[in-house]
């Protein structure tokens, strides 16, 4: 692991009794790069999205998360690492309903620091929607609410930013802006592992990592124009 | 700029209450019925049996003063005796003193009493025309009545020895017992005609007192009034006692039972707004909350839930407790300071209690569970 490896997982097993989600799996990723996990329903890929984001442990193996190794943590200190370590984007947004897009992106920055209202504001008009703020998610559109969760994930300057099927729940047009925005974000410097079932979301990224079975099936490289 | 941590805690807690207000008005009314009805409930059984006793004093005095040493007292009794009972405790109070007279060379007993007292005592007796109010008029029980024939508004003479004194008949008196064999007139009436002093034969008092009490201020009496024996009417304080107490224990089940369905009720609706708010404590726990900071985050939010509960139940439970109380017991009730924060403390304790365990075990679930797509 070199000190530009943001994640470096090596033999990680997940077993549920005689099955296992995932077999002896190694990657890494690279700060800045922009991996996507593939492969069908089953292939492992939540289970590997999950131990990457602190959200489960592994069976087996090791995970170094910004070089803490997080398979030897607490869940005080999982949760810790977590927070200061990885940007979470959902697929279905699951943003608070009752508070509004400012205050959604404010209460990631209440778990990790000080809520700051400027701050939350600058990760809106980063993501496009310094004027739907004080909107609730139910007077967003599908797009509106990921380009949220995509501020509130950036909002703590994580090391990684860990989508699950981004684009899972968006029609075709607000699939495109998120995965523009998302190119944006990745031309900054963002490090992001995008996990999708989409081989045209995954088309879009610079390794293109393929799971069957909870193991490696191949990787592909793609040339970012 | 910064905001405290409190400060948008505090925003987050005002959000949650102001936008999902239909879930809010939904946990807040189960608080609310429960408060009401408890509060209703404990003023009704706090307040009406202290009514229902003075009304029940109404029935007759429970407690006779008689000589103890000599044939008569001194009217001076009734003084003492009430100055020897605790304050506010004497409902009625009046004098007796018995002579027999002659009504048409028939003989009766006469009563000669403070009249105003004495109607006070004998508020059963009921009477047909009017209770005497100036000298020279009398009251007659029916028995008497009927056998020397005489109707209200006539005219009669007592005799007693060789003296004479002409009354007019103001009442005729039902007393449904002995005292319809009485002849009722004043005590200045009964003086003028016997030529002798201010004596009482008997002192009759109602006394508002719980039976057990009532005995030991009857000995009580007996021991400082020396010449003044005082007896409780055992089967009359033994039956008000009996009445009140199980009016008293009969609402205290009434509330107790009230209560088990509102931890019922309020366990229910909390569970069900914790159950609906799973997802948000699967995202701020992946957001990095720790399970300590998800259960005091809600518990925050269900202790005002039971604070609103509680004010708005309380507040409702007055106005139905008297409504109840003026329906049933035609009076009103009082309103008890200490048992409203009694109650609004209850409602506090019963929505956090039962919000507890719902928000704990949710608090403990995997985010990862919860927020998983396949």
């Amino acid at each position: 692991m070199t000190d530009t490896t943001i994640v470096a997982m090596t033999e990680v097993t997940k077993a549920y009794g005689e099955l296992r989600a995932l077999d002896a799996v190694s990657l890494t990723v690279a700060a800045g790069e922009w991996v996507a996990i593939v492969g069908p329903s089953g292939s492992g890929k939540t289970t590997l999205m999950n131990i990457v984001g602190c959200l489960d442990r592994p069976t087996d193996g090791t995970v170094l998360l910004g070089g803490v190794d997080v398979t030897r943590c607490a869940a005080a200190e999982l949760t810790q690492v977590r927070r200061e370590q990885v940007g979470l984007v959902f697929q279905r947004f699951h943003l608070i309903p009752h508070l509004n897009a400012l205050e959604n992106v404010m209460v990631a920055q209440y778990y990790h620091s000080l809520p700051d209202e400027a701050e939350a504001m600058a990760a809106l008009t980063k993501v496009g929607l310094a004027g739907r703020a004080h909107h609730l998610p139910s007077q967003l559109s599908g797009g509106e609410q990921q380009r949220v969760c995509i501020a509130r994930a950036l909002i703590n300057d994580p090391a990684l930013v860990l989508a699950d099927e981004p684009t899972g729940n968006l029609d075709a047009a607000n699939a495109q802006a998120v995965m523009r925005l998302f190119r944006e974000l990745h031309e900054q410097g963002t490090t992001l592992m995008v996990v999708t079932h989409d081989p045209k979301v995954a088309a879009l990224s610079e390794r293109e990592i393929v799971l069957d079975h909870g193991r490696i099936e191949r990787e592909e490289f793609h040339v970012q124009s | 700029m910064s905001t405290t941590k409190g400060t948008f805690r505090a925003a987050m807690l005002a959000r949650s209450l102001t936008r999902r207000r239909s879930r809010v008005v939904i946990a807040v009314l189960a608080v609310a019925i429960g408060a009401a009805t408890m509060f209703s409930l404990s003023t009704i059984a706090i307040d009406i049996p202290k009514h229902l006793a003075l009304d029940i004093r109404s029935v007759g005095a429970n407690l006779l003063v008689s000589p103890s040493e000599t044939d008569t007292m001194s009217q001076q009794v009734v003084a003492d005796v009430t100055a020897a009972l605790p304050d506010g405790s004497v409902v009625a109070r009046a004098g007796f003193r018995f002579e027999t007279v002659r009504i048409n060379q028939q003989p009766f007993i006469a009563a000669g009493t403070d009249m105003a007292d004495a109607q006070s005592v004998k508020g059963y007796w009921s009477v047909d025309g009017d209770w005497p109010e100036h000298p020279g008029e009398v009251l007659l029980g029916t028995e008497v009545a009927e056998w020397v024939g005489l109707r209200v508004g006539d005219p009669l003479t007592l005799s007693y020895d060789d003296e004479t004194l002409r009354l007019r008949l103001t009442g005729i008196a039902d007393t449904g017992g002995n005292e319809d064999a009485l002849v009722v007139l004043s005590m200045d009436d009964l003086e003028t005609l016997t030529g002798s002093g201010a004596v009482v034969h008997l002192a009759e008092f109602s006394v508002a007192l719980d039976a057990t009490t009532l005995e030991a201020v009857a000995a009580a009496i007996t021991a400082q009034v020396p010449y003044a024996t005082a007896a409780v009417v055992q089967r009359l304080a033994r039956s008000e006692a009996d009445v009140l107490a199980m009016l008293r224990s009969l609402l205290s089940i009434i509330s107790v039972v009230v209560l088990a369905l509102t931890m019922i009720g309020v366990s229910t609706t909390m569970a069900a707004v914790v159950s609906e708010r799973r997802t948000e404590i699967g995202l701020r726990k992946a957001l990095g909350a720790g399970d300590a900071e998800v259960v005091a985050e809600f518990m925050g939010e269900a202790l005002v839930l039971g604070a609103l509960g509680g004010l708005l139940g309380v507040g409702t439970g007055y106005l139905l407790a008297q409504y109840v109380s003026q329906q049933v017991f035609a009076r009103p009730v009082a309103f008890t300071p200490w048992l409203a924060a009694a109650t609004f403390a209850a409602a506090l304790l019963t929505t956090w209690g039962a919000g507890l365990l719902p928000v704990r075990k949710a608090a403990t679930i995997d985010p990862a569970i919860v927020l998983r797509e396949e």
